[in-house]
């Protein structure tokens, strides 16, 4: 992993310095608030804009509608993000020609990519973390406090899913020279994912598998098994990142 | 060492280089020392072979077969590379545009395992010798094309390594810039090895000690430039009388065509031009033809060949179809 630590703090200033951390950070972060707040109000909204005519009955809206509102709204938003972030990272790249400019130096493709990575998952945490504290803060102000511990174990199991996404969007990445293909690529994984899960049993071990358990955690309630599907994605990320790796180790630049 | 194994005292050494991309030979079988010490031109029309050879060298290419060593250091996953041993500048440099050159600089040199006072006195030594100084501290993307060649050459001698690998340096640079790269190349010489790919022959006439010719992939000649000058210079003599006219020119003609060895006489341009069989033996006696032909002789010279004629000779191709 020659250079992984320079390499890293190039990637990490290149976050901030191309607004990719703090437009991702303020978007989850919107989404956070957002979430406890459309939980609490929508009945009210709705109603509001109903009329006279007749009368919708909603039920009583509580602190597990704010957490599904969350999971709801960051899972989605977060997909899109983590291929958008992903895409580009290797395959511009190459195409641009600065991969070469990097790896002509005391630098190996391992931390080219680890680097990358680590970046794109950094990005990912602050922008998740930020969302889940204030949507803790507004759940417990709109509602009642969830337990501490669950949110934080669900925080880390949305975060584990949308790495899940980002490492099949930087496997495209790293396959090919075009952002738009690696976008495609993600895509085609996330459907590929998404005809998987209709399989019995399989569900709970993909990426958007996680949301389920992560729920029932932070409702306080049995999420049931959680290890397997946490191993599993681990599992995923590790090996998709792996296989990047074996493709690009010995691509032309 | 084997016929086949890279000269490794040598500072570049490639034995049967060989590049294929599906059915086309890039690079085929090369062979070739750049010694130590040396500023080497690379030359080739395009095509021929030299960004193939210079990526294989800085492991962005992997070869077909063959092998190659730089700094006595086997090319294969970029092990010179990681030993510091070269500085490569690509022929149309990329870097980050959000970097600052400055920045791009300190990260290169951090790789290089360059660190704090060290890394920022050499930094701003390598933008003096660019002439990027004033310009070190703002953003990479509003660079012009030869501001980032000259970042390129920066980045590329840093770390001092032993072994440059230029790709068409010059390129994009304007007439005064290309001087002022040309004269960095020429003393980075007294410290690296230079292997400099170009097809602007006129360059490599004025930094190059010695050349090597590339042509569909194959080594065509690799000599000392002065020798490869005096290899291809042609049996003909150039002479001027003073002054310049109908009847002088063709005085002189008339007396040097009846020396011996002398093959031809042309008159063109307002000079004599006259061809022998061989150059050194009808020195003299033309001199002495001259000597008696009591008449003001502006200059007698033996006309040299540019690089350029001996490389459009080499590769096969006539001025016109090059032009």
């Amino acid at each position: 992993m020659t250079g992984l630590g320079v390499l890293l703090g190039k990637e990490l200033l290149e976050q901030w310095r191309t607004r990719r951390l703090p437009v991702v950070a303020v978007v989850f972060l919107a989404f956070g608030i957002a979430s406890p707040v459309l939980a609490r109000y929508l009945p009210e909204i709705v109603k509001s804009l109903g009329g006279t005519g007749f009368e919708i009955q909603f039920p009583e809206p509580t602190a597990r509608d704010a957490v599904d509102q969350f999971l709801k709204n960051i899972g989605q938003a977060g997909v899109l993000t983590a291929i958008l972030l992903a895409m580009g990272s290797v395959a511009n790249e190459k195409e641009r020609g600065t991969a070469a400019l990097v790896l002509s130096k005391p630098a190996s493709r391992a931390a080219f990519l680890v680097a990358k990575v680590l970046a794109i998952g950094a990005t990912l945490l602050v922008s998740v973390a930020l969302a889940s504290a204030a949507a803790y803060l507004y759940t417990a102000i709109l509602f009642a406090a969830p337990g501490a511990v669950g949110w934080l174990a669900m925080t880390l199991l949305l975060l584990l899913s949308l790495l899940g996404y980002t490492a099949l969007t930087f496997l495209g990445s790293t396959l090919t020279r075009s952002s738009l293909a690696a976008a495609a690529i993600g895509v085609g994984g996330l459907v590929g994912l998404a005809v998987v899960s209709a399989l019995p049993n399989v569900a709970r071990y993909t990426p958007g598998g996680l949301s389920s358990p992560g729920a029932a955690l932070a409702n306080g309630v049995d999420a049931g098994d959680v290890l397997g599907p946490v191993l599993a994605n681990i599992g995923l990320v590790v090996v998709l990142v792996g296989a990047a790796w074996l493709s690009f180790r010995r691509q032309e630049l | 060492m084997t016929a086949n194994s890279p000269d490794t005292a040598a500072a570049i050494a490639c034995r049967g280089l060989t590049k294929r991309y599906g059915t086309i030979t890039a690079l085929d079988g090369l062979d070739l020392d750049v010694p130590a010490g040396s500023v080497f031109g690379f030359l080739g029309p395009n095509g021929a072979g030299k960004t193939t050879t210079l990526r294989i060298l800085t492991s962005l290419a992997q070869a077909s077969a063959g092998s190659a060593t730089v700094g006595g250091v086997a090319v294969g996953q970029g092990e010179p590379n990681r030993a510091g041993k070269i500085g490569y500048l690509d022929q149309d440099p990329r870097f980050y545009g959000w970097m600052r050159g400055r920045e791009l600089l300190a990260m290169v040199g951090r790789l290089y395992a360059m660190d704090g006072p060290e890394l920022r006195s050499r930094i701003g030594e390598v933008l003096e010798q660019v002439g990027l100084a004033d310009a070190a501290d703002r953003r990479i993307g509003g660079y012009s094309g030869g501001m980032r060649q000259r970042l390129g050459l920066a980045q590329a001698i840093l770390n001092r390594p032993p072994v440059l690998l230029l790709d068409e340096p010059v390129s994009a640079l304007d007439p005064e810039g290309r001087r002022d790269m040309l004269t960095t190349i020429r003393s980075l010489g007294r410290t690296s090895t230079v292997l400099f790919s170009t097809h602007i022959l006129n360059d490599v006439e004025r930094v190059c000690d010695r050349v090597a010719i590339l042509d569909h992939g194959r080594l065509v000649t690799e000599a000392p430039v002065d020798e490869l000058l005096e290899r291809y210079a042609a049996d003909v003599y150039l002479v001027e009388p003073e002054p310049a006219t109908p009847e002088t020119l063709d005085h002189v003609a008339a007396a040097l065509g009846a020396v011996e060895g002398v093959v031809a006489t042309e008159i063109r341009h307002a000079m004599v031009r006259v061809s022998v069989t061989d150059a050194v033996a009808a020195n003299r006696p033309l001199l002495a033809a001259l000597a008696g032909l009591d008449m003001l002789i502006a200059s007698f010279e033996r006309q040299r060949p540019t690089l350029e004629d001996v490389f459009l000779r080499l590769v096969g191709r006539d001025r016109e179809e090059a032009a």
